[in-house]
């Protein structure tokens, strides 16, 4: 029985005004799997994640994400995608378990997951303070949970190690990492790293896929082309 | 796409404008109490529906373009919106005119055409300031619809309102159009609410032309250059895009 | 997986979010409270008057009511839009409408805060009758009022929150929206707080709730294309 895929791209197309964010992005990416896109800035890397989080629309070919058609389908992906961008996503004046809350409440989530999940990250102790007095890497650590709270099948991280400390980063790892089983889409700079643990890699350029290959597969000079 | 009939809607208009100017200064009669500054009205009024009535079409096209998503709806509405703003000042101006002619003050609160109309002008005021402060082209549009419907449903009931509020100490003349006006009036009054009507559509077909040949030259330029060689240039202006419709 | 939550939920969670983050930052009702008083200072030394009744008492009540409304309207969706809130609204199943519903209700508790205040403070500055016999028709015209403020201002506060001048564009889009509300609230007061009172014009009252009912329509219509991206 084939898995169904997760991701299913067929020459998406991404316009902003006149200008094209995204061209001729096509891919499959089963269950599971682990893609990784990397580019220069302004590449289209974060458009893309947020189409494929349902919160743009794209403008032509076609999207598949969890087998439901985007835009059409949007509705019946939410909540099961979980993104973790540049932004936490934290009111700075709520504490961790407030915000928690509060987005559990959006999701529709079980009472103890919050609570799980700031165990995980070891920041139960200091669940209880504004977010604005945390560090920006206690700040990534609530954002992961965040993330995770209503249990997705489909991670999409924006540099998720970023402001993360060793420790930290292995703290997360289980969370977001490749034994978390779950679907994910790394948006990275730091090429190396995502390679070691992408399965698939997109290579952007100027909105358009210069690479797509197998990630063991990938020539490292083809991926240091990428940013010239 | 749009120049088309062009051509023959501007000799349209600009006849039925001549005959009109024509018929109201040598055929229409003048007004026994306000003399010749009476024919003023043959412009204010027409130019006020004609206003009034292009910022409600303006809010249909809005409505047109959040059901479909296509753009080309977002730049009809804009530009009917816009065309409206100029033809608005017009309204404005002819109005204190003859305010200040009837009743000797350049404003009069009693009109409630007049009060009406200044405060839809400083809503649709906004629009584009409003449009200027959102650079992503596709938000600009959908808030700029939003707008459009909701100043488009303003436009009616504040008449309503206003109306309702505003003492009657003054003969409402402006309120006797249709209803009791001396029969070569009426001719006089009807032919130039059609002339405008006609220089409202030429002028919007003239803009979406001129948009649209722009935009084709844009497109025409990056596809030569290169997709930089047209920088993007933050606008309050909608473009008819390359590629024309939404998804 | 959880599946969508039910929308009394989410409003009830936001409502909850908005009351912890106004009583940690007190942006919005102190302000406007402030505000309010201080402009019945203005109209005093503005107008030259000690006492007011009848078309200039509602004149000035309503008039800064509306002013303190708008500095209301400008902050209700800043912590949303800085923050990130609307990311993450969007990213759940919840559905579009509590978010209205939310800052529609956080917004009117505002107003309602405020006036509890400022309508007190407004009869004792500056009214020359007393409020009491005024007070139920008055009631009334607030409510209603509070309801269109409530209405217009979480459309254009969503409107206006993610552009450039933001603090320029709430202002100039929700007050001609809301002349009518003034029009219709300052007819219909006047008579309660003139000297001798004369009844309430139900006809005012019944315009200001069709009124709100029109735009309160088109709020609900039109809101979901302002969250998007």
């Amino acid at each position: 029985m084939a898995t169904l895929a997760a991701l299913e791209l067929r020459d998406v197309v991404r316009r902003y005004g006149e200008r094209t964010a995204l061209a001729n992005v096509s891919l499959t990416l089963p269950e599971g799997a682990t893609l990784a896109v990397l580019g220069p800035n302004g590449a289209g890397k974060t458009t893309l994640l947020r189409m494929l989080a349902t919160l743009l629309r794209p403008h032509g070919g076609e999207l598949r994400v969890l087998g439901r058609r985007l835009p059409d389908e949007g509705w019946a992906v939410r909540g099961r995608i979980g993104l973790l961008g540049h932004e936490p996503l934290l009111y700075r004046e709520l504490s961790a378990r407030e915000n928690l809350a509060y987005h559990a409440a959006l999701h529709g989530a079980p009472a103890g997951r919050a609570e799980e999940l700031l165990h995980a990250v070891a920041m139960e102790r200091r669940g209880n303070e504004p977010v604005r007095t945390l560090s920006r890497g206690m700040v990534q650590r609530v954002a992961v949970c965040r993330a995770l709270l209503h249990d997705p099948e489909l991670l999409l991280l924006d540099e998720p190690r970023a402001n993360l400390d060793p420790a930290a980063g292995d703290l997360v790892e289980p969370l977001i990492g490749r034994s978390s089983g779950r679907t994910r889409v790394i948006v990275s700079h730091d090429p190396a790293g995502a390679l070691a643990e992408a399965d698939l890699v997109l290579g952007l350029v100027r909105g358009r896929p210069a690479l797509l290959r197998a990630a063991d597969g990938v020539d490292p000079e083809a991926v240091a082309e990428l940013y010239r | 796409m749009y120049g088309k009939r062009l051509r023959a809607l501007a000799l349209m208009t600009a006849a039925g404008l001549t005959a009109t100017l024509a018929l109201v200064f040598f055929w229409a009669p003048n007004d026994a109490t306000l003399g010749f500054l009476q024919k003023i009205f043959y412009i204010h009024v027409p130019l006020a529906i004609v206003t009034l009535c292009g910022f409600v079409a303006g809010g249909l096209m809005a409505i047109m373009h959040l059901r479909t998503r296509n753009p080309r709806w977002d730049v009809r509405s804009y530009v009917a919106i816009h065309i409206s703003l100029v033809f608005g000042v017009g309204v404005l101006i002819t109005g204190s005119i003859w305010a200040k002619g009837a009743w000797g003050h350049w404003w009069v609160w009693d009109e409630p055409t007049l009060v009406s109309f200044l405060l839809v002008m400083l809503l649709y005021a906004t629009y584009q300031p409003l449009r200027f402060a959102i650079e992503d082209p596709e938000r600009q549009a959908r808030a700029a619809s939003v707008f459009a419907i909701t100043a488009g449903v303003f436009v009616p009931i504040n008449f309503a309102i206003v109306r309702l509020s505003t003492e009657v100490v003054h003969p409402r003349t402006l309120d006797n159009i249709s209803g009791n006006l001396p029969g070569r009036m009426q001719v006089v009054f009807w032919l130039a609410l059609a002339s405008v009507a006609l220089l409202w559509v030429t002028l919007w077909r003239y803009e979406m032309a001129s948009k649209h040949a722009r935009a084709q030259l844009r497109a025409l330029r990056r596809l030569l250059g290169g997709e930089d060689d047209e920088p993007l240039r933050r606008s309050a202006a909608p473009s008819i895009s390359q590629a024309g419709g939404g998804h | 997986m959880s599946g969508a939550p039910r929308t009394r939920t989410v409003v009830l969670a936001l409502l909850r979010k908005e009351a912890r983050v106004e009583l940690r930052t007190f942006e919005s009702i102190p302000a406007m409270t402030l505000f309010s008083v201080t402009t019945y200072v203005l109209f005093h030394f503005g107008l030259q008057e000690d006492s007011l009744t009848g078309k200039l008492a509602s004149g000035v009540l309503w008039v800064t009511l509306l002013f303190a409304a708008v500095l209301g309207i400008n902050r209700l969706f800043v912590a949303d839009d800085e923050q990130g809130g609307f990311d993450a609204f969007l990213l759940s199943a919840a559905d579009r409408t509590a978010l209205l519903w939310g800052k529609a209700l956080a917004l009117l508790a505002y107003l309602v805060a405020v006036e509890i205040v400022t309508v007190p403070a407004f009869a004792l500055l500056l009214l020359g009758v007393g409020i009491g016999q005024a007070l139920p028709g008055l009631l009334a015209v607030l409510a209603l009022a509070d309801l269109g403020v409530a209405a217009i201002g979480t459309l254009v506060g969503a409107l206006a929150v993610r552009t450039r001048a933001r603090d320029l564009l709430g202002p100039l889009l929700s007050l001609p929206l809301l002349v009518p509300v003034v029009i219709a609230a300052a007819r219909a007061s006047t008579p309660l707080l003139s000297a001798p009172a004369a009844a309430l014009p139900a006809r005012w009252l019944l315009i200001m709730a069709l009124y709100d009912l029109v735009f309160a329509v088109i709020a609900f219509a039109l809101f979901d294309f302002l969250l998007e991206d």
